[in-house]
């Protein structure tokens, strides 16, 4: 129906991944507003377990779908399929590794139009706004459609909340309608430790080349396991090889936007603030008061990285221990 | 083989955005101009496989305005061999899937073993091209790789899937994959390369957009941030930052 919302809920044997509860929160929201309700659609192993978490944030109804979710070109097929016989007003996927490699097979296979990387969705005159950053977050957009719109979700920008009318859910098999075509995934080789997404984290600590070697991001990593986050790095110390890309916060990097972004011995280059100044809280950490990643912290600490945050780590330690 | 790359010219990364009088679109004037730095990844990557199989031809297609023969004179001066320019007059027109579909005009005629696209113009970054690209041509697509080999009319891929995996994937040829940093590292054109590339043929193509799909309503710089604050100096500062995160920021 023409106010209704699909959600493509990710989870792993079961459990809902945060990315989709704020993509589901964000859509009953919606929904509200246009008149329309919501279904999850959900796939893989443990699909069935999903359903409540889908439910209690705001899906009227959950669909699971029958594909091998190894096979994104027969996943994005099965969501293109009940998308066309619903014709709802948005698909919301969340912006995540799967996500945004997801959202454009559905709209290549629907010929819709997708609004990648939402800060924001809102209705406008009985049509679905979507707010996104251009230029990694130099400038920010509004666009339409008419007809369906595609939409995905930038992790962290929108709380995920309980619905507290969250009435019934009703969960229904969808049978997957093709087979992938041509690229067959061979492996999945897991990180040496269970990672958290850079992108997903609410706390991401990042180094610089101020901490003058690889060897020295064990003061990173301290840190950010200290505070439950994840490690990000600025492009200087990516590019010598201390650190692997997928760490690179800026421009060419990563965008975050975490509840707390702490930055250790980086300068604030125009492409690195790029990456994290929509960030909740800022840290920063930096021997020269001139740095212009000061121009961003709401809290910074003009110091040597090597005193400061073997201080800082202990702190938080102590606190967490305090309870 | 023959391997097709597309490229964007984009802002500079340093790029003070101004929003333009039409609220739709930035201020372009006084900006200069690079090639997207993940299509030079791209470029780069078919560079090296036409020069490992000692043979083929590595095609640079793009769609822009006239002075996008800029960015092409350099990927031809990298080493590719031709280029082609979709001139487009009208930037309105010109979103994700009418991209596509212009370069899938051009593309099909081509006789492509290959398309590479890097993984998202850093403009609009909305990443989505290569692979409604690849879904108009019926072909197989990867995106965002960091490894690629070529052998017997398949390549396998590595991407970065969730939570810190890597995935290896097995592609039949033809295919479109987009690339990401850590794939490769981007040669600089020399000066042989670039006198090289003055003889080299720029084909342009009216490219006949039908209209966007999707609607710009504005375009607007973000909210300022809080004015930045400096709450100490050394060590000794650590007590009143816990203080202020715990507090103030209530991030703990
Ligand atoms: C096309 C393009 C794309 C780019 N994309 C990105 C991107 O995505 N991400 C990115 O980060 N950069 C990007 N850059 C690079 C960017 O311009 C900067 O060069 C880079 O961010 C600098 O990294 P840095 O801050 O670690 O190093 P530097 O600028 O060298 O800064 C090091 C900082 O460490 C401080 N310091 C030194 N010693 C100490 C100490 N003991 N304690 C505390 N502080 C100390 C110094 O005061 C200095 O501020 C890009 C550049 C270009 C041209």
């Amino acid at each position: 129906m023409a106010g209704d919302i699909l959600v493509v809920a990710e989870h792993s044997d079961g459990a809902v991944k945060r990315p989709s509860l704020e993509a589901l929160t964000c859509a009953a929201g919606l929904a509200g507003s246009l008149g329309g309700s919501v279904t999850a659609l959900v796939a893989g192993p443990g699909a069935a377990d999903a359903a409540s978490a889908c439910g209690a944030h705001g899906a009227a109804k959950v669909l699971t779908l029958d594909v091998d979710v190894a096979d994104t070109n027969a996943w994005a097929a099965a969501v293109a399929g009940v998308a066309t016989e619903a014709s709802p007003a948005l698909v919301l996927f969340s912006h995540t590794a799967r996500g945004k490699d997801l959202a454009p097979r559905v709209a290549g296979k629907l010929d819709r139009p997708l609004a990648s990387d939402c800060t924001e969705l809102s209705v406008d005159g009985g049509a679905v706004v979507a707010r996104r950053p251009v230029y990694a977050g130099k400038a920010l957009v509004n666009v339409s459609a008419s007809g369906t719109l595609l939409a995905t979700l930038r992790p962290n920008a929108v709380p995920a909340t309980e619905n507290a009318a969250a009435g019934e859910t009703s969960a229904a098999d969808v049978k997957a309608p093709e087979k992938g075509l041509g690229a067959v995934l061979a492996e999945i080789v897991a990180a040496a430790s269970e990672k958290i997404e850079l992108t997903e984290a609410a706390v991401v600590v990042s180094g610089g080349r101020g901490l003058k070697e690889a060897a020295n991001f064990n003061l990173v990593e301290d840190l950010a396991a200290a505070l439950g986050g994840a490690v990000g790095a600025s492009r200087a110390v990516v590019d010598a090889g201390w650190r692997p890309h997928t760490e690179q916060v800026g421009q060419t990097g990563k965008t975050v936007s975490p509840n707390l972004y702490i930055a250790i011995a980086i300068s604030g280059a125009i492409q690195h603030l790029a990456g994290m100044r929509t960030s909740n809280y800022i840290v920063a950490i930096n021997k020269d008061p001139e740095a212009p990643i000061f121009k961003v912290a709401d809290y910074g600490i003009v110091g040597d990285a090597f005193e400061v945050v073997p201080r800082l780590t202990e702190a938080v330690k102590a606190a967490a221990a305090a309870g | 083989m023959n391997i097709v790359v597309c490229i964007k010219r984009v802002p500079a990364t340093d790029t003070r955005i101004k929003v333009g009088a039409d609220g739709t679109s930035i201020d372009e004037t006084q900006v200069e101009s690079i090639i997207s730095p993940y299509d030079e990844f791209a470029v780069e990557a078919a560079l090296q496989l036409k020069e490992a199989a000692g043979a083929g031809e590595v095609t640079v297609v793009s769609l822009g305005p006239a002075e996008t023969t800029k960015e092409l004179r350099t990927c031809l001066a990298m080493g590719a061999d031709k280029a082609v320019l979709l001139k487009d007059g009208d930037a309105a027109k010109r979103d994700a899937q009418t991209t596509a579909a212009a370069l899938a005009a051009c593309i099909s005629g081509l006789n492509a073993d290959l398309v590479l696209c890097g993984k998202q113009a850093v403009d609009r970054d909305q990443g989505q091209v290569g692979t409604l690209l690849a879904a108009k041509l019926g072909l197989p697509c990867v995106t965002e790789i960091k490894k690629l080999e070529v052998a017997d009319g398949k390549a396998t891929v590595e991407r970065a899937g969730d939570g810190g995996t890597t995935e290896t994937w097995n592609v039949t040829l033809p295919a479109v994959l987009t690339t990401t940093k850590g794939l490769n590292e981007p040669r600089y054109a020399g000066l042989k390369g670039i006198m090289a590339a003055k003889k080299k043929p720029i084909e342009e193509v009216d490219a006949a957009l039908d209209d966007a799909h999707i609607t710009v309503k504005s375009l607007e710089l973000p909210p300022p941030r809080r004015e930045g604050r400096i709450i100490g100096e050394g060590p000794d500062a650590v007590d009143e930052l816990m203080r202020l995160l715990r507090e103030e920021a209530k991030v703990l």
